[in-house]
């Protein structure tokens, strides 16, 4: 070797190991003890609910040795710490168990409740931005005017009406009246089974497979509980995005900019919107993230088999591992979603890039 | 000029409205196809050994057979199914069985007397939730092999530890645990010895009138007609039933024409579709009865005379006219109208001045407090406000719980409430199904193995449990009908139960849907006759 590697001012492993290595270890153990400190405390949370699990595996009528044989084949003869360890062995291993209420394991049940939630979260979030964004910088560059007060009355009735009343009027309105939108479910019973799910998130599968009908009819069914849901988060987004303008258009940046003479509209979009947009990437993420635990009213009235049902379903039963399973998924996803807001916090915001 | 128009906001909505398209002609369910909105989320499993709750009872009853069933439009008779004919022994202990012959599971194997035998062994082997109702035989693990026989391909003998009333065993074969399953298919998918259990919780292995399609849990249920059935083909191909929970949903679905039959329909709902041409109204009357459990432990509430007091307490007809409007219908015996040696009396009205007197006598002139265990969700917690208000002139002052069904019935059986709320349906169509759960404790203890109702009120009733073995074993059907009406006069004047109401069903039908037969219980719910204009 001609040089020294002591030598160099800035080793390339040690930088690698300072700017890639190390953060991404810190990731993975935080992700881990996050992992298990949500494990532990829905698994005790699990064990003090008043509920009897083995009722909801053998019913009311078993008698004394049926009862006492499914006690012990579900494990809860044991102490709680050893039932707990278990669990977390298997669960390390990618073994999540067999949901009571379903027979199946717990892992392919959110495969296929999951993508109904997605698909119903994501379509609904979408609404809420590209309507909720633009009616919140309408709001406050219109502030006290009548863009102001639509978007007020709109936050009031989100704030105030509850979501199963909406979801049931719209029903009433729009698919029993109007008949403009199909009724509760994801498709009609016709197209019931007849695609086998790729990705379980129907608007896609149809797509991909070019079923263009059952992709409208999806979408039929989809549109309405996805506009309830979008309307909540509209409501919530407009607000934040009206007071997240109204804070950067007080700045003297703004002033600055209208003195240069810029456009009013480039003077909003891009200066006082791209400004605003920072804290309000936390917020959609944070809504999306709400969206997608599952909304269990929304759910039960379009009949939506999505994760919130289920996780109803099984917290209500006790089914354990069905619970622990969805409580992971939900987990994951908002861990997930704050590292995406992270990045695009930093992308958006220079001063928070390292 | 405004910088930002309002335009913009305008073509979003615009935009997104446009990609719905133009709304699709009414969507009717198709021709061959009976679609239902339903509530499943009972469904845990397909395997009729596991089976207990209601809906997926129907489901075995319309994808398997056995040996005999009970013939809906009489339910007092017996009649032959997977066996052509029966004959019991001179003691009454041996019942022998003669199988049709030729007849096939969906798999394509021939069902034979092994197959009948098998699937009874499985049960008791298996031992499951309502492996109870043939265990009743005295069939236990190790004796089932003996007791349960296919003497030849065409026979199969079934051998009771007691003597039993020939009624009860047949009706406990009638019922869904008792289906004929495929024992070959089964054993091709066995795994770690469990008789297929594992396989059959999310398959079948019947010869019933109509073949699964899929199950989705928490969605559907999909059958299909079975057309190489032996017996009489069902009229419509399809079954489709789906999870709606909410009533108000499945009214809008039959209103629109998506389904055809809606099964959980409130007060209100009937209400709406009463003035509705295209929808049929029909009340079938269930098994199911509403009533309240007095824990004797409760020292206020083992007094006799409190007890009494609480049954003068209840409004019946003003809670059946304003609260359950034709979803229940005031009935005060334990035993449901339909069933064998059922009797329709109705001793007890709202009579404050009757109950405060009884209460004085029981030297609780100024009442007491007691809490109710309610499950949340209509009609309980409408009738114990009802319950409240009434005992509340008498001084009792009623503290209302609401749980979670698990949740309540958890601590029920655990026997730590005062009074429990709820309903109580009959596992099988023989009056010892709730003669056993009303009226019979052979073991008071906290250890006891039989944690039935009287248990879980701690009602101890040696005399009431003596007649009601001797009623299981009454060889003569009228004695046995006569045995039973008196233990329930006794029961109506002197027991910690307050029966007040029996389930009717109602049940909009579409117009042009027909023939859907709708027992007193959910193992009586058949498909096949079902027919679409």
């Amino acid at each position: 070797m001609a040089y020294s590697l002591s030598a160099a001012p800035e080793q390339p492993g040690s930088r690698f190991l300072r700017r890639a290595l190390l953060p991404a270890l810190r990731l993975l153990v935080t992700l881990a003890v996050t992992f298990l400190g949500l494990l532990a405390v829905t698994f005790f949370i699990g064990r003090v609910v008043p509920v009897d699990p083995v009722l909801a595996a053998v019913g009311d009528r078993a008698s004394h040795e049926v009862y006492e044989q499914t006690r012990s084949a579900l494990g809860l003869d044991q102490p709680l710490w050893q039932q707990f360890l278990i669990y977390v062995g298997k669960a390390v291993r990618g073994d999540f168990g067999t949901s009571v209420l379903t027979a199946n394991p717990v892992w392919e049940d959110i495969v296929r409740v999951f993508p109904a939630t997605l698909e119903l979260a994501t379509v609904a979030t979408l609404i809420g931005v590209l309507l909720g964004v633009p009616l919140g910088v309408l709001a406050a560059v219109h502030q006290g005017r009548w863009p102001d007060h639509l978007a007020r009355l709109i936050g009031l009735v989100g704030y105030s009406v509850p979501v199963f009343w909406l979801g049931l009027m719209g029903l009433l309105v729009f698919y029993a009246k109007l008949g403009w939108v199909a009724g509760p479910g994801r498709i009609d019973v016709m197209y019931d089974g007849l695609l086998a799910p790729v990705t379980g998130v129907i608007l896609l599968d149809t797509a991909l497979a070019g079923e263009w009908a059952m992709f409208h009819d999806a979408l039929r069914h989809l549109i309405l509980p996805a506009a309830i849901l979008g309307y909540y988060s509209m409501a919530y987004l407009s607000r934040m995005t009206r007071s997240f303008m109204l804070e950067q258009l007080r700045q003297e940046y703004i002033v600055t900019a209208r003195i240069k003479g810029l456009p009013e509209r480039r003077v909003i979009l891009r200066h006082a919107l791209g400004n605003a947009a920072v804290p309000l990437i936390t917020v959609i993420a944070l809504s999306y993230g709400n969206l997608l635990e599952g909304s269990v009213l929304t759910e039960t009235v379009f009949a939506w088999p999505g994760l919130g049902l289920y996780l109803t379903g099984a917290l209500l039963s006790a089914d354990m591992n069905a619970v622990l399973g969805a409580t992971l998924v939900v987990g994951t996803v908002f861990i997930a979603l704050n590292l995406l807001s992270d990045l695009l916090y930093r992308l958006l915001d220079p001063r928070a890039r390292p | 000029m405004p910088p930002l128009r309002v335009r913009s906001l305008a073509l979003a909505t615009a935009v997104l409205l446009g990609a719905l398209g133009p709304a699709a002609a009414l969507a009717a369910t198709p021709k061959d196809m009976v679609v239902m909105a339903a509530q499943l989320d009972e469904f845990i499993t397909l395997d009729p050994a596991e089976i207990y709750e209601l809906v997926p009872t129907e489901y075995a009853a319309n994808v398997y057979d056995r040996l005999v069933t009970i013939d809906p439009a009489d339910p007092s008779q017996i009649v032959g199914s997977i066996a052509e004919s029966w004959t019991v022994s001179a003691d009454g202990k041996t019942f022998t069985f003669k199988i049709r012959q030729g007849l096939e599971f969906h798999s394509g194997n021939l069902l034979s007397a092994e197959d009948v035998a098998w699937s009874l062994q499985r049960v008791i082997k298996l031992n499951k939730g309502p492996a109870f109702i043939l265990a009743e035989f005295g069939l236990t693990p190790e004796n089932v092999e003996q007791r349960v026989k296919a003497v030849d391909a065409n026979t199969v003998t079934l051998e009771t530890a007691k003597v039993y009333s020939p009624s009860f065993v047949l009706n406990c074969l009638a019922s869904w645990v008792s289906s004929v399953v495929d024992k070959k298919l089964l054993l091709a998918n066995e795994k770690d010895g469990d008789l297929g259990n594992g396989w059959l919780k999310t398959h079948e292995a019947g010869s019933g009138p109509f073949k699964l399609v899929a199950w989705k849990a928490g969605e559907s249920v999909i059958v299909e007609r079975n057309d190489a059935y032996w017996g009489k083909q069902p009229a419509i191909k399809r079954v489709v039933l789906r999870h709606v929970p909410e009533a108000a949903s499945q009214r809008l679905l039959i209103e629109k024409g998506d389904v055809d039959i809606a099964r959980n329909l409130g007060p209100d709902d009937l209400k709406a579709l009463a003035g509705n041409a295209d929808i049929r109204i029909r009340s079938v009357p269930q098994s199911a009865i509403y009533y309240m459990g007095l824990n004797t432990r409760n020292p206020n509430l083992g007094k006799p005379e409190v007890q009494e007091a609480m049954k003068w307490l209840v409004d019946y007809r003003g809670i059946a006219d304003n609260i359950l409007k034709g979803t229940y219908e005031v009935h005060q015996a334990f035993l449901p109208k339909g069933f064998l040696g059922a009797i329709d009396e109705q001793p007890y009205r709202l009579d404050v001045d009757k109950a405060r007197a009884l209460l004085e006598k029981a030297g609780l002139k100024d009442g007491f407090s007691v809490t109710i265990d309610v499950r949340n969700a209509y009609p309980s917690p409408e009738i114990a406000q009802a319950l409240q208000a009434n005992m509340a002139k008498a001084g009792i002052k009623l503290e209302i719980i609401p749980g979670d069904n698990k949740q309540t019935l958890t601590k029920y059986r655990s026997r730590t409430h005062d009074i429990y709320l709820g309903q109580w349906a009959p596992d099988y169509m023989d009056p010892h199904s709730n003669a056993q759960g009303f009226a019979w404790n052979p073991d008071n203890s906290d250890s006891s193995k039989f944690k039935l109702l009287a248990w879980r009120n701690s009602w101890d009733i040696p005399k009431l449990t003596q007649e009601s073995e001797a009623a299981l074993a009454e060889q003569d059907t009228a004695k046995r009908t006569a045995l039973y009406q008196s233990m329930q006069r006794e029961f109506q004047k002197n027991s910690p139960f307050v029966i007040m109401f029996q389930r009717v069903q109602p049940l909009a039908e579409r117009k042009g849907v027909a023939g859907f037969v709708f027992g007193p219980i959910n193992d009586m719910v058949y498909y096949s006759g079902i027919t679409k204009q």
